[in-house]
């Protein structure tokens, strides 16, 4: 297999039933692209985590198939974790152990012979190697998260699962890790991250999923799925104060400031007519002077919000 | 095979040992000092001899055997419990090793740490009484496969414990009392019935019959016997192993 034109990840019919019957996965179909930025948003308990855990290999499918690279996860194993790198959610992290010896156990773990060499890259890469020799228990939470980065990155994966990478981390931290992602992909490596921030999505990722109740319910190119489902607005600063909407006005999407001082006009950037030239016009016929104008879109957070709410 | 992984994770196990060097080493070997000052020299000065050997002497492939048993299940069975207890064991679970590599590395690590603390026991026992060792291959053949073996048994321990209450009660209140009741101290020949009949059903009898006959060349059932008792438990053990892996009993959902 393993040919460039086909998906790095593909999932048909994924189930996973739990003891006791929950379903966390609902026949999930999915196929990633080499070199591609994904992000997968949901809210707590949507699936996003199981749905990790069973491409790496710590869950078990309850049916459906997964492949990666165009290697089974179950019969090919070996081939699919080595080129696999996970960054769990939690801080999980051998608290007696140095930086270096824990990234250089983790490069063992997933076969690759020792490397100094590839070890101190990495660490070096991650702003890690002046703390190579403390122990983690003495690391704050945001190098403890890089050291989980280091320990994905140990054995040179092409596939990358970040699972909520920058939970608890600080703003300057935060853009730290988008850059490292950026670098990531520039290497040429597929990334697939869960997160909880809607800005992560809206800056590095090329394409978006929503998982709601175990299902995919989207999943769109970025810049697509902004353009399809965003709503704009036009807002109106008003010259004179208005007490109320005029009747001529009554068949537009229009609200009025409690001040009465704005016009707030919501159109679809998708449809056949926005209906910003004859507003303008019956603006003028009522006598409606404006001071400025200006235009806002809605942001992912307000399409991921409305997608959730309507397949709950 | 994954020898890097398997490697990888003897390390991990032998680097552990050395950060708790006083209590995986020293403390052992205190605790048998004490052994053979209280038993061997206190009590066992007015101790006839046993089987036709001073009492100190008849106690060593006991308190090997002792030593054997709790450190072999303890190191095992702390060595996978931890990472199930602070959540690394995901990074096994994800990393391309099968369920005999793990096993390998984590069960060869534990069985070294107890081969490696048997032989220290041997050496502080040196120091008490004038060591005889009949059979030393077959020494190191049932030192070998006990350590093996309970090291799987405690590899079980630690994937069905879910608290540190489960981890220490069998060897505190199923090896221990079997340890002591199966000849390590005593021969069973001293007990009155049925208690001679009723220690027969003690699987620890069998093991460290076997190795005091490879010291004295005298046991209590035959060699055989020990022998096929230690194999048949080990393959129980990696029986039941496999089928933990397989199934991903406690370990994947």
């Amino acid at each position: 297999m393993n040919s460039d034109e086909k998906p790095i990840l593909r999932i048909k019919g994924l189930n996973k039933f739990y003891s006791g019957g929950f379903q966390a996965l609902k026949d999930i179909n999915l196929e990633i692209e080499k070199g591609e930025i994904v992000a997968l948003l949901g809210p707590n308990g949507a699936g996003k985590t199981t749905l990790i855990s069973v491409v790496c290999g710590i869950v078990n499918p309850s049916s459906g198939t997964v492949s990666v690279d165009g290697y089974d996860i179950i019969k090919d194993f070996r081939k699919t974790r080595s080129i696999i790198g996970l960054v769990p959610q939690e801080l999980t992290t051998d608290s007696f152990e140095t930086v270096f010896n824990t990234v250089s156990f983790s490069r063992g773990l997933f076969g690759k012979p020792p490397s100094a060499a590839y070890v101190e890259k990495v660490l070096r890469s991650l702003s890690l190697w002046d703390r190579k020799d403390d122990m983690i228990m003495t690391l704050s939470g945001g190098m403890k998260r890089r050291v989980l980065i280091a320990k994905a990155l140990s054995h040179e994966p092409t596939v990358l699962f970040l699972d909520e990478p920058t939970a608890g981390v600080d703003v300057s931290l935060r853009k730290d890790m988008w850059e490292i992602v950026r670098e990531l992909k520039a290497e040429g490596v597929t990334i697939i991250l869960t997160t909880h921030y809607i800005e992560e999505a809206e800056e590095i990722a090329d394409r978006v999923g929503v998982i709601n109740n175990g299902e995919i319910i989207l999943m769109e190119d970025k810049d697509k799925l902004m353009a399809k489902l965003g709503k704009k607005q036009l807002i109106l600063d008003l010259r004179d104060q208005l007490s109320a909407l005029p009747e001529k006005l009554a068949d537009y999407e229009l609200d009025l400031s409690e001040n009465g001082m704005q016009l707030v006009y919501t159109f679809n950037t998708q449809g056949d007519r926005t209906g910003i030239t004859s507003l303008m016009d019956d603006l003028k016929l009522a006598g409606i002077a404006f001071r400025d104008l200006n235009t806002t879109q809605s942001s992912l957070e307000e399409i991921f919000v409305n997608l959730v709410e309507e397949s709950s | 095979m994954n020898i890097y992984g398997i490697m990888a994770i003897y390390k991990f196990e032998m680097a552990r040992t050395k950060r708790t060097l006083v209590q995986s080493i020293v403390a052992p070997v205190i605790t048998t000092s004490l052994y053979f000052i209280v038993f061997g020299a206190a009590i066992g000065s007015r101790i006839d001899q046993v089987s036709g050997i001073s009492y100190g002497a008849f106690i060593v492939p006991g308190l090997i055997m002792l030593n054997l048993l709790t450190h072999s299940i303890s190191n095992a069975s702390f060595g996978i419990y931890f990472p199930k207890f602070v959540g690394t064991v995901y990074e096994m679970l994800s990393a391309p090793v099968s369920t005999l590599e793990v096993v390998l590395g984590y069960v060869g690590a534990a069985a070294s740490k107890a081969v490696i603390l048997g032989i220290i026991i041997l050496i502080t026992a040196s120091f008490f009484i004038d060591l005889q060792i009949a059979h030393p291959i077959m020494m190191m053949v049932f030192i070998l496969l006990t350590a093996v073996s309970f090291s799987l048994f405690g590899f079980i321990l630690g994937i069905w414990a879910d608290n540190f209450e489960k981890l220490s009660v069998v060897p505190m209140l199923v090896v221990t009392p079997l340890v002591f009741l199966g000849g390590s101290f005593y021969s069973t020949d001293m007990l009155p019935e049925p208690w001679q009949t009723v220690s027969h059903f003690n699987p620890v009898l069998y093991l460290v019959s076997g190795l005091r006959w490879s010291f004295y060349e005298i046991s209590e059932v035959s060699v055989m016997l020990s022998l096929t008792s230690i194999l048949v438990f080990m393959f129980a053990c990696l029986g039941v192993v496999y089928y933990l892996f397989k199934t991903g009993y406690k370990l994947r959902s």
